[in-house]
């Protein structure tokens, strides 16, 4: 399922906030069609993480390359949060950020925003191009929503969904962008039992779709049984990487989450 | 209901509401004469004013509560509430006959009524649009303005200039003002637009004062305080017209206007921008993360308000052939402000219904007039604490699927 | 160079009442993050109600030094409950609404106590008595520095040292401090925020009160406007010096008043407030936190 060129590859990320250090020298890779996973105690860094990957700061040293399949490395450091999604890396957030009063489908169709094109004049005079860009927006929205569950609930405020559905619509929202990489920080926060298990193969099925995918997730039954790949990060620094089966044995890992004295 | 303990705590309302006024309200003094009148009146006034209005305030706070109390009982699927306003919205059937009505009303208007009501009627269209404007800006793309009224002057000014060094007319003039406000709204965006909301406000204000400023003083330039006067009403292919002829054409073409805003408006809102502004206005930072550039859909929303507010100020130097700086202060930005929130911030219906009634109103309620601005400044505090929707909530449309998509 | 010093003293007394005011700005906005909009009519209101006691006192022929204390008592009273009852009615409501909310209605509530004020008193300007006497020691120097100057800027010294030791010393400045830090960890260790907010605006009203009688007596005249302009070069001076700082605002005053005085006396005084506007705007444009206040990154 692998390939050999990474699709993602971080070398060396950094970043400072004034005097204290909260991503040290990071590396990761992630290939194509794998499921990453990015864990750690609280305050380890792994939103910072997410937010240098995505735009939303600027790191202080580091690499961000990025290799779609098929086209030539390109780097992702200084590009503002939109450019970052239309290079192809979407996300959702750790505190659901949805448009609250905006309905479901809206809310998907937002992501195709930066895949289509129609102006202020075409949406003023409805050309041929814009009607027909409109429609299809509206169905591929329908059909990401039918894929993640959601699609009896179109036009619902986003806010008046349960909160599980919420986290769901946030994962449809982001694929409506069309990524190659889909960022999910902390997606099973929250969840029940079922609903986490709904989202183990919601999660798997996108990956079969071809998608890589950097989780971040503190449900270590989850992580365990979706991740091809585990780093575990503490105080900004990697302190081990490997499968599954590697992290569960990690003895630097263990004292991590335990403690010393164990 | 209301209860024993909420009459005492409007009995102490109204006692701290007596102390409160009692400097400004009971005493006037004339220093000049040095006497002082106690107008005793003006505290029973405060006092049974603050008293009811207290009762009236805890009336609704407690039927809110009781409608949300009644929801969550239902459960979260209540959204979809088919009242009249959203029916008369979404159904042909229902908004077809309404808006036929309204037009011929509108059409037989100035035949039927003086060219003072006419004139009247004219300003309330003006702000329609202005309302409209302003709208696309604070109500859907959550950029609240405060200098709304200086690309008003620009466009206001531009026709005086224009008129006055070139000779040109106002049908040259009226897209050229709108896109010289447009220019403006681009140029003043670019640096601002990045600022946090509150900030965005307070320099939008800035900027607005100063262009009211230079107005008023570089003399060489705008003709200083006393302004620009003589310029010529809108001409029709070059007839000559009597004064009268010539408002009721100003207020045909202002019907026009209106008609072209809610338009282009309308077709806007439920486009892949107008969706854009909404987003933004409910979370910049996942708009980005969903590909949206900030700066420019921003810009986008600035320069689209400003081209309105410049128009409207083309047809405004038009109406009085005169303008001066005096026109232009941060008052107006608040009563265009003023509309948008009691009509419902994104909702164009009630921008409209909230535009004839602030401008109508004060017009034929002459006792009414004269406490215009305090109800508009008490107006903006209600609405938010009350009611922050304004009086129509914008309705999302709702969309079905046409055919089976086809799966790829 | 007489006329240096001279201007030199009229920035400062500039400086000293923008510093009055602009210390409710910065306070509020350090405790809730509102601009408080109708800051500048509550310092008119001051000023209103100091006229009104004075002129009353002064015609049932109280003598001077009693009307000052009283008026200047007074003003700081009735500044004090406007500002408390704005907030009760127009903001404490919005405490979690979206971030604009809150400043709309401020805007709101200057408008409405604007005319207010307009409607139950005049639209004309009123001449204030003036309740500070010239000195006979200052005779020798009235050319340079007049004794409401002397008076202004000892008040103005003598309430920054007062303010000072309250926030720092005081519980209720402990409870604001924590409170502006963090609203939700200062409620948790048993802070009852809401006196703490309604404290916060009753110490920036009658601070503002004290700067409306002050200036209104140095001046010699006032009318319902005079809260908007007043209002919106302290909040510059609060912006230049970084909004949330305390002494941030004092030092945005002065450099506010100093430069004007300089502008005003040097240039010319055609655009006073052109140029008080365009250095706001600039601010904000090109360094928001000001010269004091930290910028701050906004969590995801």
């Amino acid at each position: 399922m692998t390939t050999d060129t990474p699709i993602l590859e971080i070398k060396g990320l950094t970043m400072n906030f004034g005097g204290i250090r909260a991503l040290d020298n990071l590396d990761l890779q992630i290939r194509k069609g794998e499921i990453v996973a990015l864990i750690g105690p609280n305050g380890a860094g792994k939103t910072t993480f997410f937010n240098c990957l995505t735009g939303i700061y600027k790191p202080s040293a580091g690499e961000l390359l990025l290799t779609p399949p098929g086209q030539t490395t390109r780097r992702l450091n200084g590009l503002k949060p939109n450019r970052v999604t239309q290079q192809g890396l979407a996300r959702t957030f750790q505190n659901i950020r949805l448009f609250p009063n905006m309905t479901v489908l809206e809310n998907v169709m937002i992501g195709r925003h930066c895949r289509t094109r129609a102006k202020v004049l075409g949406a003023i005079f409805r050309n041929k191009k814009t009607v027909q860009e409109e429609k299809e927006i509206v169905a591929l929205a329908f059909k990401i929503l039918e894929k993640i569950g959601l699609a009896d609930m179109v036009n619902e405020f986003a806010k008046n969904l349960p909160y599980g559905a919420q986290r769901r619509l946030e994962i449809a929202r982001a694929l409506a962008t069309e990524p190659n990489i889909l960022l999910l920080d902390e997606p099973a926060a929250g969840m029940n039992p079922q609903e986490t298990a709904e989202l183990d193969n919601l999660i798997t099925e996108i990956r079969d779709d071809g998608l890589s995918i950097l989780l971040i997730e503190h449900d270590m039954k989850l992580v365990m049984s979706l991740s091809d790949h585990i780093f575990v990060v503490d105080y900004g620094k990697k302190i081990a990487e490997g499968s599954p089966d590697q992290i569960r044995n990690n003895p630097a890992v263990i004292k991590a989450y335990l403690g010393e004295d164990v | 209901m209301i209860s024993f303990k909420d009459l005492k705590k409007a009995f102490l309302v109204a006692l701290w509401f007596i102390f409160l006024t009692f400097p400004i309200m009971v005493i006037k003094v004339n220093p000049f004469e040095r006497t002082i009148a106690w107008r005793w009146h003006n505290m029973f006034y405060v006092a049974a004013g603050s008293f009811i209005l207290y009762l009236i305030g805890r009336l609704f706070l407690i039927n809110k509560a009781a409608q949300q109390e009644r929801m969550k009982k239902q459960g979260i699927k209540s959204v979809p509430k088919t009242d009249w306003q959203q029916r008369l919205l979404t159904e042909p059937r229902l908004f077809i006959p309404t808006l036929g009505i309204m037009l011929v009303i509108l059409l037989v208007f100035p035949h039927v009524l003086s060219t003072y009501q006419v004139n009247i009627m004219i300003t309330a269209l003006m702000y329609i649009v202005l309302g409209l404007g302003l709208n696309i800006v604070v109500g859907v793309a959550g950029l609240l303005d405060l200098g709304y009224v200086a690309f008003y002057a620009v466009g206001a000014y531009s026709y005086a200039l224009l008129h006055l060094h070139f000779g040109l007319g106002f049908w040259t003039v009226l897209p050229l003002g709108g896109m010289l406000a447009a220019s403006f709204g681009i140029l003043l965006g670019f640096p601002v637009l990045r600022l946090r909301g509150d900030y965005l406000a307070i320099v939008t204000l800035g900027f607005g004062e100063i262009i009211r400023l230079i107005l008023e003083n570089w003399n060489d330039f705008s003709h200083g305080p006393s302004g620009i006067s003589n310029i010529p009403r809108p001409g029709f292919f070059g007839m000559e017209m009597t004064l009268d002829q010539s408002i009721m054409y100003l207020y045909y073409l202002m019907i026009g206007m209106v008609i072209f805003t809610i338009f282009v408006v309308n077709r806007l809102q439920n486009s892949r921008i107008g969706r854009a502004w909404f987003a933004l206005r409910e979370d910049e930072i996942a708009c980005q993360a969903m590909g949206i550039d900030k700066t420019k859909t921003k810009l986008t929303a600035f320069a689209l308000g400003a081209f309105w507010a410049g128009m409207v100020g083309v047809i405004f130097a038009a109406k009085t052939t005169f303008v001066n700086p005096a026109s232009f202060t941060f008052l107006e930005s608040a009563i265009i402000l003023c509309i948008v929130v009691l009509g419902g911030m994104g909702s164009i219906i009630g921008v409209i219904i909230a535009a004839l009634v602030l401008m109508l109103l004060p017009e034929y309620l002459r006792a009414f007039s004269d406490y215009r601005m305090l109800v508009f400044g008490g107006t903006l505090v209600v609405m938010m604490v009350f009611r922050p929707q304004g009086i129509i909530s914008t309705v999302r449309r709702t969309y079905t699927l046409e055919k089976k998509p086809t799966i790829t | 160079m007489e006329y240096f010093i001279e201007l030199f003293f009229s920035g400062l007394t500039r400086g000293s009442i923008y510093a009055l005011i602009a210390l409710g700005y910065t306070m509020v906005y350090g405790i809730i993050g509102l601009i408080n909009f109708a800051h500048g009519e509550i310092y008119m209101i001051g000023a209103f109600t100091a006229f009104i006691v004075a002129t009353v006192l002064s015609i049932l022929g109280f003598p001077a030094l009693a009307i000052f204390v009283i008026a200047a008592l007074a003003a700081a009273v009735w500044s004090s409950a406007y500002g408390y009852t704005v907030e009760k009615l127009a903001y404490k409501p919005l405490r979690n609404a979206p971030r604009l909310s809150p400043l709309i209605s401020a805007i709101g509530m200057s408008i409405f106590l604007q005319n207010y004020v307009l409607l139950a008193q005049t639209s004309d300007f009123l001449p204030f008595p003036q309740l500070i006497p010239d000195f006979e020691f200052m005779d020798s120097i009235a050319g340079v520095i007049g004794s409401s100057d002397i008076v202004i800027l000892i008040t103005t010294a003598v309430v920054m040292v007062l303010l000072t030791w309250l926030i720092k010393y005081t519980r209720i400045g402990k409870a604001m401090r924590a409170t502006a830090q963090d609203r939700k960890m200062a409620m948790l260790v048993g802070i009852n925020v809401n006196h703490v907010i309604s404290a916060t605006f009753i110490i920036g009203s009658s601070l503002a009160a004290v700067g409306g009688l002050l200036i209104a007596s140095h001046v010699g005249q006032i009318n319902f406007f005079i809260g908007f302009i007043a209002g919106i070069k302290a909040f510059t001076a609060a912006v230049l010096g970084g909004i949330g700082s305390i002494p941030g605002a004092v030092l945005g005053s002065f450099i506010l008043g100093l430069t004007e005085a300089f502008a005003t006396g040097y240039v010319s005084s055609d655009y006073e407030d052109v140029f008080a506007f365009s250095l706001l705007v600039l601010i904000l444009i090109f360094r928001p936190a000001g010269l004091l206040g930290k910028s701050s990154i906004e969590k995801v």
